[in-house]
């Protein structure tokens, strides 16, 4: 037999889902462009389907991420493409790595630079703040989301904005900032070409990195016909683009003020870093005469040197690329301007104090572990109905709503492909099983769920039970997806066939082939 | 040397002939192998679950069924990753934390304590796809998952580069999930059946007659996937081929 090699790279795209008219951007001798999302295609040019929308809410309820992925799934093209999408991002992402002989090193030495971090918290907010004051910059606290949006909506009213223009910001979505501001009269224009797809089709953005990434381009036609009069039947990439960018540039030129999330927040300096690939963030940063920069407490790093370390892993892990187009440093106001700082919490000091959770705090949202998700690339980040889907979402979300989220946790099979790609290793799936448990003893799990383990609890405790359960074909088919497969839906054969049930059980043979005491091992056997 | 044989539930009710193959075996290298009687299951479902608490009697039954061998073998990575890092439900008193720590997979155990060197009377003549089950793979170190940067080594294809005319095929996906994933195959059925269906494809499009694993129990749900999509694939275990099935 030969052994499997690493596998080359055209045979990873299935023969059939490849598409032959490669419309990607080129470089001028003609290869593909390797950075961005830009050069992930969808599968056809053109559908009708139409997009499947995320789970449905229910107040507090817990969300339903089955019946949404469902939906999703019986929407082939939509799951076809966003599968074969997202898996071309973790093999970019997998030649980058193959590429940089000390990638695990980084890894090592970015996740011990997050909890070192993580662990004087205090210290290096104090040290920014200090920092940040010095070179002019307004730094506020939000405690909470509410906060969060007061404080940014009070300083646009001090300042008279009627227009804000954004960058995309994971922060702001879990402050539900957007929704906050429909009621302000001040319009909020996101800047982020996926953002603002999402933004203009009112729903949340599905991934952190690629917010429209579930959306085929004929959905993207159909938005910004109802919303920017296009040409509903031309989906053709450059024209959509070009119409959105006319529709959207004044309104930046002429915004009263600018918001972007950070990156990273460098203690020693005082200053943000953004990383875009639109480079978006300047126009926020840079184009209005007031810039408010929103940032989570966890984005701390002590210092300008460790930034190479996340500059390196956060492209490669999330995309495939290098480096992002832009990494930018914003460190203070421009003569005449006025520059904001945000620090939130919302949450991340109470996540700090939690024994098994506290090092997803260390996340530098580069998406690699959606990507490399089996479930997520199948379900669409809009069936977990909270802002952070995938891996790290089950794990984050719960620490916002622990009913609501309580089925999340359950959304994966455990494999653990995410905490190997994860660039700051957190050790993601260990902390879905983790929250299970917590789930459990929070008596969250559903009734049915709960009540189906103690009956398999108990029947694979006492032996004899167990023995009657599976005697015969009949009564194992019966029982046994019951308590191997735990089936009272029958949802196995949902897609599947039933195993076979053979003659008799593998102890049933022993005993009948090993008639002296089992125990003995030195009775006599009869070949089987 | 005595080894205490577990046999996962699972395989007991549905894939006796497993069972079987894996005793044959390890009897083959003149090993001391007992099969204890009481033995039912290792307590993953109910762990798996959240519910700890409803493990715990079965983790119990579990370390009285195995304590006192030397080694416990059993046919599944993800059996032997449950006892050894999940087995927590139960106070550790050193007899629990004996029986873990001497619970090997059987891959493992081949690979790494016996070291076998040959099975010279295994000879499978067909193209294989190798199915890694995640736990085997990334919770016991079966092999070198994908998304790492550190040289390639497999200790399954290892063993299966000793049996005489078997050809491994190689997968787009090396290592994708099947979507099994324990009590997830029937709580959320809708994409554990599509993850199992885009995996049995793979299969069939590299070219594979059999998909060979250390798991069962990923091989019932794939098995399933292949029948409904009426794939021509054939599922047997890595302790069939080792121990010469002819197929
Ligand atoms: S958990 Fe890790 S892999 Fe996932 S988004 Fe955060 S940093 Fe990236």
């Amino acid at each position: 037999m030969s052994h499997p090699q690493e596998p080359d790279r055209h045979r990873m795209i299935h023969p059939d889902l490849a598409v032959s008219d490669d419309e990607a951007p080129r470089s001028p001798d003609g290869h593909r462009l390797e950075h961005g999302a830009g050069t992930s295609r969808p599968l056809r040019p053109r559908s009708h389907e139409p997009q499947p929308r995320g789970a449905r809410v229910h107040g507090h309820r817990p969300i339903d991420q089955n019946e949404a992925a469902a939906r999703f799934i019986a929407a082939p093209e939509h799951e076809q493409m966003h599968d074969e999408r997202l898996w071309d991002l973790r093999q970019k992402r997998d030649r980058q790595m193959r590429a940089i002989p000390e990638w695990e090193e980084l890894r090592e030495i970015a996740s011990r630079i997050k909890q070192h971090t993580l662990s004087h918290l205090d210290t290096y907010l104090e040290q920014f703040e200090a920092a940040a004051k010095a070179n002019g910059v307004h730094v506020h606290w939000a405690e909470d989301g509410a906060a969060h949006n007061r404080i940014v909506h009070a300083i646009l009213r001090d300042h008279g904005a009627r227009r804000l223009i954004k960058s995309k910001s994971m922060l702001t979505e879990e402050c539900g900032f957007r929704h906050y501001m429909a009621a302000s009269g001040i319009e909020v224009i996101e800047t982020d070409l996926g953002e603002r797809i999402q933004q203009l089709d009112d729903e949340d953005p599905s991934h952190i990195v690629v917010p429209a990434v579930h959306k085929l381009r004929a959905d993207v036609a159909d938005v910004f016909a109802r919303k920017l009069g296009t040409d509903p039947d031309n989906d053709d990439v450059h024209y959509l683009a070009e119409r959105q960018r006319e529709a959207t540039r004044p309104l930046i030129l002429e915004a009263d003020a600018g918001l972007t999330g950070g990156n990273f927040a460098v203690a020693e300096t005082g200053s943000i870093v953004v990383c875009t690939n639109e480079g978006n963030a300047d126009l926020s940063g840079n184009v209005p005469k007031l810039q408010i920069h929103s940032v989570g407490i966890e984005k701390i790093i002590p210092q300008v040197a460790d930034l190479g370390i996340f500059v390196r892993l956060l492209s490669r892990s999330a995309l495939g690329s290098p480096m992002t187009q832009y990494t930018s440093h914003f460190r203070g106001p421009r003569p005449g301007t006025e520059m904001h700082v945000v620090l939130v919490d919302n949450g991340r000091a109470a996540r700090l104090g939690m024994e098994e959770f506290w090092t997803s705090l260390k996340c530098i949202r580069c998406g690699a572990c959606m990507n490399t998700c089996p479930v997520y690339r199948r379900s669409g980040g809009l069936s977990y109905g909270a802002t952070y889907s995938g891996p790290i979402g089950l794990i984050l979300d719960p620490t916002f709503d622990k009913r609501k989220y309580s089925t999340l946790p359950f959304s994966s099979t455990l494999n653990g492909s995410c905490s190997n790609v994860c660039p700051v290793k957190i050790n993601i799936h260990e902390q879905i099983f983790a929250w299970r448990k917590v789930l459990a003893e929070a008596r969250e799990l559903p009734l049915v769920k709960r009540a189906m383990m103690s009956a398999a609890g108990k029947v694979l405790s006492h032996p004899a039970l167990y023995r009657t359960a599976i005697r015969t074909a009949d009564s194992a088919l019966k029982v046994l997806p019951r308590f191997v497969v735990y089936n009272p839906l029958n949802t196995w054969t949902q897609g599947r066939e039933m195993p076979p049930v053979p003659k008799s059980t593998f102890h049933d043979w022993y005993a009948a082939n090993h008639p002296a005491p089992a125990e003995d091992p030195t009775s006599p056997e009869a070949k089987p | 040397m005595r080894v205490g044989l577990f046999i996962p539930c699972y395989m007991d009710a549905f894939e006796p002939e497993v069972g079987i193959a894996t005793l044959e075996l390890l009897r083959r290298f003149d090993l001391d192998v007992t099969y204890p009687f009481d033995q039912t299951c290792c307590g993953q479902p109910m762990v798996n679950t959240g519910c700890h608490e409803e493990a715990a009697a079965t983790e119990a039954l579990f370390v009285r069924n195995f304590s006192g061998f030397d080694y416990v073998v059993a046919p599944s990575g993800s059996c032997t990753h449950q006892v050894r890092e999940h087995m927590t439900a139960i106070p550790q008193t050193p007899d629990v934390v004996a029986v873990r720590a001497r619970t090997y997979e059987l891959v493992e155990f081949l690979h790494d304590v016996l070291k076998v060197d040959a099975f010279p009377w295994a000879e499978f003549p067909h193209r294989v796809s190798y199915h890694n089950n995640c736990n085997a793979l990334r919770g016991i170190g079966h092999a070198r998952p994908s998304e790492l940067h550190a040289p390639f080594y497999s200790k399954p294809l290892d063993l299966l580069a000793k049996v005489k005319g078997l050809e491994v095929v190689e997968l787009a996906r090396p290592d994708e999930c099947c979507g099994f994933g324990g009590t997830f195959c029937v709580f959320e059925p809708a994409v554990s059946a599509k993850m199992g269906h885009d995996k049995v494809r793979d299969h069939a499009r590299a070219g594979a007659a059999y998909v060979v694993s250390a798991d069962s129990s990923c091989m019932m749900h794939q098995r399933g996937s292949a029948e409904r999509l009426g794939l021509p694939l054939k599922f047997i275990h890595i302790a069939q081929v080792l121990n010469g099935a002819a197929a």
